[in-house]
Parts: structure tokens; C-alpha cells; sequence
């Protein structure tokens, strides 16, 4: 395999409501400026451009079309669109530096959930015949999951509050991050419930936002940056879509991922969770210890713009690497209902 | 670096305006068990899935290969979902062949699918969009006057236009899985149909369908147990954005971007006499002397000559769209990949009665939006050195 | 400039599906218009409900079906307080995953409840049936706890097969107007044209874009442009199609206007459509002013003028 590396990552600060287009072009064009004036570089320095979004949270077809507008297409460039989360545009791109055509790939995602009713539409992600005519939410699938958990010992209400506490403490020291606080778990679960067994806590926000991380290959990755974020490992699977069947306290495509991707000696890990039960299943699933620094940024429950959030945890893993402060990192993206698809992404620095 | 990959089979639906025998998995697996047994190939062997589906409204179902995800085999995969606009077809197989090229994987499925026929394709495409007038014109009334343009420009006969059409129906004919069946078309019939977007009358339209393709794409080692695979040499993808002040609508920039960078992969210096058939994404008659002109086969303005010499016919000098091509069958998110598939099945010497006889290199084309996206690719009987 | 809001204003996304089942999804759908359930037994000896179509050790498309209970046991719930459009019931109600007897999966629907703590794991339930089933998931109006006296229902005849279900689907999604766009509508509401010019390329831009695709950079300058220009090419419309507000034939043009160096779609009323020209020269014809509204509907169409064509050359660049 070809040495590829995250070398520069830039995201919008997440926020509630944003009052730019559907297309994101709004939102992409000051992170798109600061990631390339932060590398030097500008879009004729990008070998590979691939984005994610999806037509369903735009509300109209084709909506990644327009937001090439914000890269300025002309001479036309080397492009490709997953309708997925973006960390799955990086593994599109990643798999394009590793056939060598190209040195250099630049992936963004962006979504602005505000414009929608996030809930309603990912209802639609359900089997189309026997569950979306029903319309269960997205809250209510994570309810179900979280029940179950509950039901076998396997987490707790206090646990889950736990998760939302450090969450939101984490998220004071993120800049871009929509929800921040210092209740402790007592006073979280006075709260009522959102969706019995969840409480608002216990679920991300709704958010705009977007990202933009730019992938190098080799020698390039090296001239841009000291610390480049070496990606060792990055795999990624699907589970059923039948609900019923699988295994919902369990998460066979996240185990397969890290499996392939060998997540032995992380440091941090950023797990792409938008259910606090969800963070304490991958844990378990995972089989991290307690060294291991979990979703330092906050993470999706501090802010899941979404299409954009798999990627962010991808930039957030690497920037400990990029920074010099981490040696070792994991990143986890999801798609999907109740953790369907799931991507893991681990990054390493080296010396010189 | 780069790994040899070759198409080990092909697969695709018998394509209709509706199939309401199937539902949307048994559409994508009438194509899939297809192509996996042309392929002789079986679950246990395929390592990753990848899917092509233009916008979701399509089916009203979001991201639609989740749910899809255990009738595609793809249940412990990894299963990524490619949307390029109409060009996705061709988009989702170079991504498949990528996977190979890049060493991860030794055999990869491709499969990209249109249900039309869950809703319909006209309210998807032009849901109002506040604020913005709306075109008044229909879905051939966005390219019709590009076509003008392209007959001003190039000064072609009115006749040009149904050559191609009576070509790729004729085509049709002896392609037994094509939608539309028009033995017995003459160029003067399609000049005696209604005229509904002038230039473009109705025989010169594609149809829609409902249908699926799929591929089995594979390294070296997996080529070896499969006699004659269609090798792959070379890809491209091009993106612009869909207007621009000055942006050439005819012969679009990207189109000619990715044809100039795939023939230099593939090592072609004069596709017309090294090319041996191609399929290309022709959904209206007139784009078939335009597109030969913007993959350089031709020089600006000749396309037309070529297509009125008779050339492009089976049995001329470069057999376009033997199968029939995108006006004799159009599941849109299916489309591309059936030109990528049709090219790979002529120089694998399995295209039955539509074989252009010895093709050794075929290319296989897509474009989308407004003629902005374009995927490429050149397949040949030999592996390349 | 002053500073303006963005426009804002829903896109609605209706339509109703209509979903063809092929046989494994057509038996479940037909069993359920007879009140029945039906599952798929599988490879691995387990009973899938709703059944899968393609067997999940195989591939395989799954052969054996057998029917199971109505009744079953709640595996997981979770609270709906707040029905949502389109939920099965309208008060609050759960989510339940239940396992009918004989299925070895669950399936997911609501369970009609007066409140969570009337719901437990493990709590028998029963489906509640709609008093004409057509085949359709919807044909279980719910489920309900089985300590309700199930109700009686006339022994089911022959059903039709059932090969296709229509799924309603409603959303709605607020859009709204980019705020170079917003600038050029509230422009159209005064009877004014106003393109953008980009800073870096200098062109300039009808409507204003969010970032000039070329330059990748939002534009600001303003420029007001004349309601006069050139037919840059055309079609004539003679079919009549989903969605058509005007009765062909009639010509759909791209109109450059003076001073601009992008073409809009727009019409060309007037005249005989086989009088239109590239090249032609044109003006706006507006409605009247108490009509105006935020929209390039302001301007009904062009009208050719009587000044001469404009020259080939001079436009394409343009085509």
C-alpha cells in the first residue's frame, strides 16, 4: 500500500441553523480558503476531489451540483460523489491515491439539517415496503437499540448521562461545537424523557455544518505538513437492514472494520455516536481500556452536521497527530440506521 | 501501485417501461446473478459491493442500498454508494475498478439501478424550486437547444439526427434485453414522427425504464479462471459546473478533458482506427455526431460526416451503441454502466448478436447533469502492458 | 449595500409510490390482506417475519414460507409521546420490536398503549387488524396488549394476489434563496435585473450565484442590467408534458442580455415560433406592476424587437 496521509482539515462551526442554501456552497467556500491557504495550496494542487451528501436532506436532486460551485470547476477537475457520509467520500479518495493516478485528493461533506425534519426523512432510510410506510423516527430506532442495552445490563441511563456529561464538557474546548455545558448526570436525569428510555441528552442535535479534509500521498504529504496523519488502517462494512434480525447490542461491521484496519496502541479514539448508548456499545465492542481518550471534541452529540460528522471525526483524529500531540489515533464514522454501516479510520505519526 | 484489473462478466435486466414482477432487489439481482454467472463466480468470492442510482426521489427511498444491503450480499462487506448524476452508471464501475486497481480487493460487484416506474421521473426532476422560474420545456427542452447550436455550429444535415436513431433502434432489435424493439425503422419514419423539442423529434428520445447492470470486476489473479475477461485500460472522470460565463455547452471542456486523459492512459494515439466499438451515452440522436466530436475521434464539425458515411453502423468502421444504446433502453442510474458493461461484453466476444466482429479495444461512456459530468473507460481483449 | 435576509420558502416533496412487490414481498402482502402473517423460513432454520427475499447464509431467493401468530411478545419499545405525520397512530403510543410466535426475527411497529409505564419488555401483545385490509404493512393498524379482547373477525375468502403497494411519501424542506440570489429577486419585485459581477474573472452573473463557479468565490458588486438582449439558441416546445403551464407550441430560449456574459432560459412569446432566430434580438415583457413578486416570473416572457440580429460571431462564445 502507498503511504497516504490527512494533511489538512478544516470544518464550519456547528450550529443549530444556518441561512445559506441547501447546496452548502455557503458553508464550503471559507473552509475550503482555509484549508488550502493553511497547506499553501490552491484547487489546481488537488488531483482528486470527492464529496458527500444526500438529495434527501437538500430536498432536491442533484444537489451536489451545485456546491462545485464553491471549488470553481474550471479547467474541469478529476471528481466523484458518494450519497453517504463523507468519511465515505475519503475512503473513495484513499482508494484513488492507492492506485497512484493521482498524489493529492480534497473531500468535503456538508448537509443543513435545519432545512428539514431530519427525524421524518431518515425515516426513509427504513425498508421501504414493511417500515418506512410506518415512518419510525430516527430517535425511535435509537430507542429501541437503547432498550435493549438497558434490558441486558449492558449500559445503563447513568451510563448513557455519563457520556453526554463528557460530551458536552469536552465540547467547552472545541471551538466549533454546537452544544457545550457542565450539568453533571443527576441533573440530566431529572430531566424527562425525550423518547423512553432517551432523553434529549441522549441524542445529537440537529446541525449545519461542513468539512473539508485534504489526503497526500508520500513525499507530497511530507512537503506539506511536519506531522502528516499517516492513515495505517481504514476499512469499513454494512450490517443487515433487518432490524429484527440482527443484532442491535452488537456491531459486526464495526468489529470487522477495526479488525481490518488494526487498532492496536490508539491513544484517541473519535467514535461517530449520535446516541449516547451508542458510544458505550462501540467501547465495549472495540474492547478499548480506559487509557484510551474517547470523542475528545465532543463528538456527534456536541454537534452532527450531518454527511459531514463521519468526516469530522476523521479531521479531529488526525489533528492530534498533525499537532504533534497524539502518536496514534482511531476515527469512526456510521451511516445508517442504528449503527448499520460503520467505517474506521486509524492514523499514526512518524518521525522524520 | 496501479494493479491490473479486468470485467470478469456482465450482467443485466431484460429493461422495460415497468416491471412490476420484480421489486427493487429483484431488479438489481436479475442483473446481479447475471453478471456472477457470467463471471462464475459465487458470494463467498466478492469482497466489497459498490452501487450507482441517480437521485433517491426516484424511489422515495433514502440512501436506498441500506436497505438494500442484504439482497446485494453486501451484509459484512463494505458496500459504498456512488451518485454522479447520469453519468453514475460509468462513475460506480470505475470506483469498482479502483478497488481492484488499488490492491484492496480481488473481486468487487458493481451494480447500478433505476426503478422508474415507483414514481415518475418528470415530477422528480422538476419539483418547483422556490424562487426559480421554471424551464417550461420538458425534459428534452433543456439539451434541444444545445443540439440547435451543434447543427448551427457545425452546419450537419437535418437528417443527421435520424440516421442515429433508426441506427441505435435497429440495434435495439437484436439486443434481447433491450426496452425498445423498432425493427422495421427507417430514417424516414423517425423524420415523419412528431417533432417535440425542434431540433429533436419523438424518435430521437430515449425511453424510460425501469432496469438494472452489474459487473464483476476482478485482479490478475482472478482474471486467470475466467477465459477472456475484458481488461481495463484506462479510466476517466471529469467534472465542470453545469453553466459558466463562456463555458462551451456543445463540446463541453470536461468531456474533452477526460477523453484526451483516457486515451493517454490507455495509450491510444488515434482512437478512430484503434477503437473497435464504443457505446456512448447518446439519449438523444443528436449527441451521438457531438460526443464523437468531444472524444476526439473526429475533428469540431465532423462528427456528422462519420455518422452520415455509416461508419457508426454494425458492421462499419466504429460500431457505436451496438446494443442499442441509451435510446433503445434507459433505467437513467443504470445507463452509463450498460454502456461500461456493453463495451467490456464486445471485447469479451459476448455480446451475442450485437458483436462487432474481432473487437479487441471497446470504449464505454457516461455523462450527466448538464452534459457537465462525464466517466469513461477503454476495455481491451489483451491485458496492457 | 443593505443587508438583507435570505428568502426563504418550503419545497414540498409529495408523491405517492407505487411499489411493486415481486412474489417473496407480494405473499407476505397478500397473507396480510387475508389477516395473515406470513414468514420465510431460511437456510439457517429460522423463521424471518417480514420475510426476507434472499436468504441470508445463501443468496439464494428464500422458497419456504410459513404462516405465524398475530401474537407475540415485545422484545425492546421505546416511547413516541409526540406522534409524528405519517405514525401509524395519533396519540402517543410505543415503538415496539416484537417477536410474533413462530418467527425467530421481529418486526417493528406500534403498540397502542395508554402510557409507558402501561409497557414492559416481554409483554404479550396482539395485532390489532383495520377493518378492510388491501394488502399493505398498514393493514396491522397497530398492535395491542393481549389482555384486549381480540376482536372477531368473518373467516377470510380468497384473496386476490397482491402485487403492488402504493407507499405515500411528504416531506417538507424550507429552501432558501442564496443571499446574491435574494439580492437579485428583491431586485425582480422592483422591476430591476440585477446581475453579479465576480470579483476575479469580471464576469458578470444572471441570476447571481452563491460563489462564481468558475472563480469558487462569492460575488458582491452589483451590476443593473437593460431587459433587452439576444436569442443565443433555442428549441421549440411542441410537446405537451407533466407540469406544462403553456399550450405548445411555443419557443424556450436562452436569453442573453446586453451587458451580461451568462444566458438564462426564459420564453419567447409574440410572434410565430418559426420566426425565432439565434441571434434575434428581444425585450422583457413584464406583468403589471401591482403583480410584481420576489420572481423571474415578473417577466412573462421576451418579445422580439424590430432591431436587426445580432451577429453570429458576436455570441458564439456563448453557445
Amino acid at each position: 500500500m502507498r503511504d497516504v496521509a490527512v494533511v489538512g482539515f478544516a470544518q464550519s462551526r456547528q450550529r443549530r441553523r444556518t441561512d445559506g442554501t441547501t447546496n452548502g456552497v455557503e458553508m464550503l467556500v471559507p473552509i475550503f480558503a482555509d484549508v488550502m491557504a493553511g497547506l499553501g495550496i490552491d484547487k489546481g494542487d488537488i488531483g482528486f476531489w470527492c464529496s458527500g451528501s444526500s438529495d434527501y436532506l437538500a430536498g432536491r436532486a442533484f444537489s451536489f451540483i451545485s456546491a462545485i460551485d464553491a471549488i470553481g470547476p474550471v479547467p474541469p477537475i478529476n471528481e466523484s460523489h458518494v450519497e453517504a457520509d463523507a468519511a465515505w467520500a475519503l475512503y473513495e479518495a484513499w482508494i484513488k491515491l492507492q492506485t497512484g493516478e493521482v498524489d493529492t485528493a480534497l473531500v468535503y461533506g456538508f448537509g443543513k439539517s435545519s432545512a428539514g425534519d431530519l427525524r421524518r426523512a431518515l425515516a426513509l432510510q427504513l425498508d421501504p415496503y414493511t417500515l418506512a410506510p410506518l415512518w419510525p423516527d430516527s430517535v425511535a430506532i435509537a430507542g429501541l437499540q437503547a432498550r435493549l442495552g438497558i434490558d441486558s445490563g449492558a449500559w445503563s441511563e447513568r451510563a448513557m448521562a455519563e457520556v453526554a456529561v463528557r460530551s458536552r464538557r469536552d465540547a467547552e474546548t472545541n471551538p466549533y461545537a454546537q452544544l457545550t455545558g457542565s450539568k453533571d448526570v443527576d441533573e440530566l436525569l431529572a430531566e424527562p424523557y425525550l423518547a423512553d428510555p432517551l432523553r434529549k441528552h441522549d441524542c445529537a442535535p440537529i446541525t449545519d455544518g461542513a468539512a473539508v479534509i485534504v489526503l497526500a500521498a508520500e513525499d507530497r504529504a511530507r512537503d506539506f505538513v511536519e506531522h502528516p496523519a499517516w492513515i495505517t488502517g481504514i476499512a469499513h462494512a454494512v450490517d443487515s437492514a433487518h432490524l429484527g434480525a440482527r443484532d442491535l447490542q452488537a456491531s459486526a461491521s464495526t468489529v470487522a472494520a477495526a479488525r481490518a484496519a488494526g487498532i492496536d496502541g490508539v491513544e484517541v479514539a473519535e467514535l461517530h455516536t449520535p446516541f449516547t448508548h451508542q458510544e458505550l456499545l462501540l467501547r465495549s465492542e472495540l474492547g478499548f481500556s480506559d487509557a484510551v481518550r474517547i470523542t475528545p471534541s465532543g463528538g456527534a452529540l456536541a454537534g452532527n452536521p450531518m454527511f459531514a460528522a463521519g468526516l469530522v471525526r476523521i479531521g479531529e483524529a488526525a489533528a492530534h497527530i498533525l499537532s504533534g500531540s497524539a502518536g496514534r489515533t482511531l476515527a469512526h464514522a456510521t451511516s445508517g440506521p442504528a449503527l448499520q454501516q460503520n467505517l474506521v479510520c486509524v492514523m499514526e505519526g512518524r518521525d522524520r | 501501485m496501479k494493479q491490473p484489473a479486468a470485467v470478469l462478466g456482465t450482467g443485466q435486466t431484460h429493461h422495460k417501461a415497468k416491471r412490476p414482477d420484480v421489486s427493487m432487489a429483484g431488479l438489481c439481482r436479475e442483473a446481479i446473478d447475471r453478471a456472477m454467472a457470467d463471471a462464475q463466480v459465487g458470494w463467498d468470492d466478492i469482497d466489497a459491493v459498490v452501487v450507482g442510482k441517480a437521485p433517491d426521489f426516484f424511489e422515495g427511498v433514502m440512501m436506498p442500498e441500506l436497505f438494500l444491503a442484504d439482497a446485494l450480499g453486501a451484509v459484512g462487506k463494505p458496500l459504498l454508494r456512488v451518485h454522479t448524476a447520469g453519468s453514475v452508471g460509468g462513475s460506480t464501475a470505475i470506483v469498482a475498478a479502483s478497488l481492484v486497481q488499488a490492491g484492496v480487493h480481488d473481486r468487487v460487484l458493481a451494480v447500478a439501478w433505476e426503478k422508474q416506474s415507483e414514481s415518475n421521473a418528470m415530477w422528480a426532476l422538476s419539483i418547483p424550486i422556490p424562487f426559480n422560474m421554471p424551464v417550461n420545456a420538458g425534459a428534452g427542452g433543456y439539451f434541444a437547444p444545445h443540439v440547435r447550436s451543434y447543427i448551427r455550429r457545425s452546419g450537419a444535415p437535418e437528417h443527421i439526427g435520424a440516421i442515429v436513431a433508426a441506427k441505435d433502434r435497429r440495434n435495439g432489435a437484436i439486443n434481447p434485453y433491450a426496452h425498445l424493439r423498432q425493427p422495421d425503422i427507417t430514417v424516414e419514419s423517425v423524420q415523419a414522427s412528431q417533432m417535440l423539442w425542434d431540433p429533436i423529434r419523438y424518435d430521437e428520445t430515449c425511453p424510460s425504464s425501469d432496469g438494472a447492470c452489474a459487473v464483476v470486476i476482478g485482479s490478475a489473479e482472478a482474471a486467470r479462471s475466467v477465459q477472456r475477461p475484458g481488461w481495463i485500460h484506462a479510466t476517466a472522470m471529469r467534472s465542470e459546473p453545469t453553466t459558466y460565463a463562456g463555458r462551451d455547452q456543445v463540446n463541453p471542456r470536461a468531456g474533452r478533458d477526460a477523453a484526451a486523459a483516457l486515451w493517454k492512459q490507455a495509450g491510444i494515439t488515434d482512437p478512430l482506427s484503434e477503437i473497435d466499438a464504443a457505446e456512448i451515452y447518446v439519449p438523444f440522436s443528436w449527441f451521438e455526431p457531438m460526443w464523437l466530436e468531444t472524444l476526439g475521434f473526429v475533428p469540431e464539425g465532423q462528427g456528422w460526416k462519420l455518422t452520415e458515411s455509416g461508419a457508426t453502423a454494425l458492421g462499419g468502421e466504429l460500431p457505436i451503441n451496438a446494443s442499442g444504446g441509451v435510446l433503445s433502453s434507459n433505467p437513467i442510474g443504470a445507463s452509463g454502466m450498460l454502456r461500461f458493461a456493453e463495451a467490456a461484453m464486445q471485447v469479451m466476444d459476448r455480446a451475442g448478436d450485437h458483436q462487432v466482429d474481432g473487437a479487441r479495444k471497446a470504449l464505454g461512456h457516461a455523462y450527466g447533469g448538464g452534459s457537465q459530468f462525464f466517466a469513461m473507460w477503454v476495455v481491451g481483449s489483451e491485458q496492457p502492458e | 449595500m443593505t443587508v438583507v435576509e435570505p428568502l426563504t420558502a418550503p419545497i414540498e416533496l409529495s408523491f405517492d409510490y407505487t411499489r411493486s412487490l415481486g412474489s417473496t414481498l407480494g405473499r407476505f402482502m397478500t397473507g396480510l390482506a387475508g389477516r395473515t402473517i406470513t414468514g420465510a423460513r431460511c437456510s439457517d432454520g429460522r423463521v424471518y417475519v417480514p420475510p426476507v427475499e434472499y436468504d441470508p447464509q445463501t443468496g439464494a431467493a428464500v422458497a419456504e414460507f410459513v404462516a405465524v401468530a398475530d401474537v407475540g411478545s415485545v422484545l425492546s419499545w421505546t416511547w413516541a409521546g409526540q406522534p409524528m405525520p405519517g405514525q401509524p397512530l395519533d396519540h402517543p403510543f410505543a415503538w415496539a420490536l416484537i417477536k410474533l410466535d413462530g418467527a425467530d426475527t421481529a418486526m417493528l411497529h406500534a403498540l397502542d398503549v395508554d402510557s409507558p409505564d402501561a409497557v414492559t419488555t416481554g409483554m404479550r401483545v396482539r395485532a390489532r387488524w383495520v377493518t378492510e385490509p388491501v394488502g399493505h404493512i398498514r393493514d396491522i393498524a397497530c398492535f395491542e396488549p393481549d389482555s384486549v379482547p381480540a376482536a372477531e373477525w368473518p373467516p377470510g375468502g380468497d384473496v386476490e394476489p397482491v402485487t403492488m403497494v402504493t407507499t405515500p411519501v411528504a416531506l417538507q424542506v424550507q429552501h432558501s434563496a442564496s443571499i446574491q440570489e435574494t439580492r437579485y429577486l428583491i431586485g425582480l419585485e422592483q422591476g430591476k435585473l440585477i446581475g453579479q459581477r465576480c470579483p476575479v474573472c469580471r464576469k458578470v452573473y444572471i441570476p447571481p450565484r452563491g460563489a462564481c463557479p468558475v472563480d469558487g468565490v462569492p460575488t458582491e458588486e452589483e451590476v443593473e442590467l437593460p431587459d433587452r438582449g439576444i436569442v443565443t439558441t433555442f428549441c421549440i416546445v411542441n410537446v405537451p408534458f407533466y407540469g406544462q403551464k403553456i399550450k405548445p407550441p411555443y419557443v424556450c430560449a436562452y436569453i442573453l442580455l446586453d451587458g451580461a456574459d451568462i444566458a438564462f432560459l426564459h420564453l419567447i412569446l409574440d410572434c410565430p415560433a418559426e420566426d425565432v432566430r439565434m441571434g434575434m434580438r428581444v425585450q422583457a415583457v413584464w406583468r403589471p406592476r401591482e403583480e410584481w413578486e420576489p420572481a423571474l416570473q415578473n417577466i412573462t416572457h421576451f418579445r422580439p424587437t424590430d432591431e436587426a440580429d445580432a451577429d453570429y460571431d458576436s455570441f458564439k462564445e456563448h453557445l
